[in-house]
């Protein structure tokens, strides 16, 4: 392969896999806070830093199918819970702003307690299972890729090229994303969450999916549709009047 | 021993939550999934489809609960 083939297909592989971190960092630092979950992604990559740096290109024999699934059924139980609320919160069965109820008991907790409680162990495991994930499987392809032409370096130029491009993106989506309503980011987290769940946890139990990364797109359609079938069904049976799911 | 029962207690509510039935449905299924994949059987359509299911037998108990 090219020098530049090769670089070209580390930024890209390695794109997909940031892609995918940086879209549950997001969802969790902006509906939970970004403080934990930045502590998530700071564990995160000092654990794939000792990693990569102990087993260099031994990283190729970790079981990263045992991995997957490990992590994924964790998002996919965690997921599942949160779109659960989501869905009864759209469909009126449980109250939309409960979130404002739950901040100033956390607010009464803080200042009866100091600041020890400030800590949000949700945000921090999400942000770090995602990034640690994704992060080994970076280190993978510029292993193997690198690996097979004989150019470990040049493998990571590529994957520190789509670092770049993918927290550039990052830092411009972020923004905008503040300004969602609470409720329907919620919403959105948990149709994520559970997509990746059911992706990961199905290829680490030994599933090929068709079209490969792709394949995320129609999970998330289906679990989009899935959602707003059942808060319309909920919507009926409750007979409350019509609401968004913000 | 308190930091012990705050882990224990932290774990219980990031994987049981609100509803058991989901975290064990989720488990039985991927267990099932796993099975048939190391059977030869590339069943990529049993997991999104359980998910579904158990998703709407949660939801729909929620509702029967908060209509008695």
């Amino acid at each position: 392969m090219h020098s530049v083939l090769l670089v070209a297909a580390a930024f890209l592989a390695s794109a997909v896999e940031m892609v995918e971190a940086l879209t549950i960092v997001l969802a969790v630092g902006v509906t939970r806070g970004w403080r934990s979950a930045g502590w998530g992604v700071a564990a995160a990559v000092v654990g794939l830093v000792v990693i990569v740096a102990g087993l260099g290109p031994a990283l190729a024999n970790l079981p990263i199918d045992s991995l997957r699934l490990v992590v994924g059924t964790v998002l996919l139980v965690f997921g599942l819970q949160w779109l659960r609320k989501a869905v009864l919160r759209a469909g009126g069965l449980k109250a939309l702003h409960d979130e404002e109820a739950i901040y100033e008991a956390e607010v009464a907790l803080l200042r009866a307690d100091g600041e020890r409680r400030g800590h949000d162990w949700y945000a921090f495991t999400v942000a770090f299972k995602g990034v640690f994930l994704e992060g080994l499987e970076v280190a993978f392809i510029v292993v193997t890729f690198g690996g097979t032409q004989g150019n470990v370096g040049l493998a990571a130029v590529g994957a520190l090229a789509a670092l770049v491009v993918v927290l550039v993106a990052g830092v411009i989506v972020h923004a905008p994303l503040t300004r969602v309503p609470e409720n329907t980011l919620k919403f959105g987290v948990g149709v994520m969450l559970t997509a990746f769940g059911i992706f990961w946890s199905a290829e680490g139990a030994g599933i090929t999916w068709p079209g490969a990364d792709l394949s995320l797109l129609g999970l998330i359609g289906f679990v989009v549709v899935l959602s707003f079938s059942l808060v319309a069904l909920v919507r009926r049976s409750a007979a409350v009047p019509e609401m968004t799911a913000s | 021993m308190k930091w012990v029962a705050q882990f224990g207690k932290f774990w219980y509510d990031f994987l049981i939550g609100d509803d058991w039935r989901l975290a064990v449905g989720v488990v039985i299924t991927i267990s099932g999934v796993f099975f048939v994949a190391h059977h030869g059987v590339n069943a990529w359509w049993l997991l999104p489809f359980a998910v579904a299911l158990i998703l709407v037998i949660s939801v729909t108990h929620e509702m029967r609960r908060q209509s008695r």
